[in-house]
């Protein structure tokens, strides 16, 4: 069974994001950059498929400029087995991603896409649900447990109340949450051997799809600054201030 | 311009936030409708009826709605969608499971998480953990929204809305509810509680967080986590509160033990009041809180369980 695994370039889940001077955007120049958190969960619940003999080859994919070549040969260190890059310098609704995954889908033919189920620069939380819509595949978001059961795959999913597990139809779509698993690091030989491993550039405009954006980003500001307040010495002063300067307890 | 809200709701009862996502609708302007699609679900549709401002409330009652599955949703919000330019729902874990994949069907965009409405096509919405709020214009003649209930207030309940019956039935055939492991409680949710107790990593271990409780139960607060607390292990996945768990907002939020990552603050800073108890007097949650405490929270917290 082919899994195919969409990845996204994102800034540093350690890195304080800066909003540009004009507002236009925020500031990425310069700032260190790495795969999507949530991304490299996926990465790795599809090599462990592999070692554990279901999965049969691991496919990354990414989509942007030349750069986020840089996150799949680190995806291919991890284990994927080979990677595609669709190349485009714009930055693209999650709708047009998911187009575009939709047309490596139907020519892949893959049983199971893993992707994460955020992005942490846009926050969105789309790509998989639509990439579901588009392949008329079932989807399981915000996975916890994924586990194979013949020609289904039950996936244990973090609900506001809970837990809530689906059965789902092959091919199926599965987003992941913080808790599916642990990634490993890539190790120094696997780093190299990945330099070696396939990697196909693909432009964007030959999959005849209309990437014309959806959206129009009209600013960015920095959010409110919340003011620091007071270090109190006791709790009897913490109990006073409740009670009478903010009168959020009675 | 009329705008359709999909309700939020368990069949049991109607998840309050969706009082907000009205709000917001509102914030748009124009005739609103109200969708209940769910199984057994008559207590829901009693209370959606009541919710200020609502012109009509959609039903579909089927066993095919009973879990909110995203494929049978997706497909009867699809179907409906001819007659809204807007199709708004709650951002929690089922709108923002379904609404992508009615967005993807209707071929359009989909904003989420919008705290704000600028105009009845342009929204505000935070990116990047809250670290930068970004003022977006969908260019799609069909707008699908997800809402982050923080940013709106509550429409009352004293409506009478009429109750219209619908029979279709959206049995895509791909996907089956297996089981739920929900978490009881007899607190208040997290979304709708207007005093939040949570504990991080400082906690130590599951057992310690007992000690919230006498504080929950005087406050009536519901109790919250850190992601290092539920990385952990100390408690279940839906106390999570940060940016990719439950987004908060209630009168009080009394952080304790928790260090104050940035995806942690971005799911609580827009609390009214915020109350940090830590040792270290370094650490990053001081500088969001209206009150800090400098204390082993194994001795602050009998205190003010003692003093309430």
């Amino acid at each position: 069974m082919k899994v195919l695994v969409p990845i996204k370039r994102v800034i540093d889940y350690n890195v304080k994001v800066r909003v540009k001077p004009d507002h236009s955007n925020v500031d990425l120049a310069n700032t260190k950059m790495a795969i999507n958190p949530f991304c490299e969960i996926a990465i790795e619940e599809a090599v462990r498929l592999k070692e554990a003999g279901i999965a049969t080859e691991v496919i990354a994919i990414s989509i942007g400029d030349k750069s986020c070549q840089e996150q799949l040969r680190t995806a291919l260190a991890l284990g994927a087995d080979r990677a595609i890059q669709i190349e485009t310098d714009e930055s693209l609704d999650a709708l047009n991603i998911a187009k575009l995954l939709q047309k490596v889908v139907e020519e892949e033919q893959p049983q199971l896409v893993i992707l994460g189920k955020q992005s942490i620069d846009s926050d969105n939380n789309q790509t998989g649900q639509m990439l579901a819509a588009l392949t008329g595949m079932p989807q399981g978001t915000f996975a916890s447990e994924v586990k194979f059961d013949g020609d289904k795959v039950n996936v244990t999913r973090e609900v506001d109340g809970g837990l809530q597990t689906l059965a789902l139809n092959l091919p199926a779509i599965v987003t992941t949450d913080l808790r599916l698993n642990e990634p490993r690091y890539a190790s120094l030989p696997n780093i190299m051997k990945a330099k070696r491993k396939p990697l196909v550039v693909r432009p964007a405009a030959d999959f005849g799809i209309d990437l014309s954006p959806r959206t129009k980003l009209l600013k960015v500001t920095p959010p409110a600054e919340r003011k620091a307040g007071v270090i109190v010495e006791s709790i009897d002063e913490l109990v006073d201030k409740l009670k009478n300067e903010a009168k959020v307890i009675s | 311009m009329s705008i359709l809200v999909i309700v939020e709701h368990d069949n049991g009862s109607l998840k309050t936030e969706t009082l907000k996502t009205v709000g917001a609708a509102q914030k748009i302007g124009g005739d609103i409708t109200l969708l209940v699609a769910g199984f057994n679900c008559q207590n829901v549709v009693d209370a959606a009826a009541k919710i200020n401002g609502v012109k009509k409330v959609l039903v579909c009652d089927n066993a095919a709605y009973e879990h909110q599955l995203a494929e049978n949703i997706s497909l009867l919000v699809t179907g409906l969608a001819a007659d809204y330019e807007h199709i708004l729902a709650t951002a929690l874990t089922t709108g923002k499971n379904f609404m992508p994949r009615v967005a993807a069907l209707l071929d359009v965009a989909q904003i989420s998480d919008i705290i704000a409405v600028e105009s009845s096509d342009t929204f505000v919405r935070p990116i990047y953990a809250g670290n930068a709020i970004a003022t977006v214009q969908s260019l799609d003649s069909k707008k699908v929204i997800t809402v982050r209930t923080t940013g709106f207030d509550a429409v009352a309940t004293d409506g009478n809305a009429e109750v219209v019956t619908l029979d279709t039935v959206t049995d895509a055939g791909i996907s089956s509810h297996v089981s739920d492991e929900f978490t009881v409680s007899e607190r208040p949710d997290l979304g709708a509680a207007t005093v939040i107790i949570s504990g991080g990593r400082g906690m130590q271990n599951g057992e310690n967080f007992k000690l919230l409780d006498g504080i929950a139960d005087k406050l009536g607060a519901a109790i919250g986590a850190s992601r290092a607390a539920v990385d952990a292990g100390f408690v279940p996945n839906d106390m999570q509160v940060g940016q990719t768990g439950k987004i908060v907002a209630p009168d009080l939020y009394i952080a304790v033990g928790i260090s104050g990552a940035i995806q942690h603050l971005a799911g609580m800073k827009d609390s009214k009041v915020i109350v940090a108890i830590n040792k270290d007097p370094e650490a990053p949650i001081f500088q969001v809180a209206d009150y800090g405490i400098v204390a082993d929270l194994f001795e602050a917290l009998p205190e003010l369980e003692s003093k309430l």
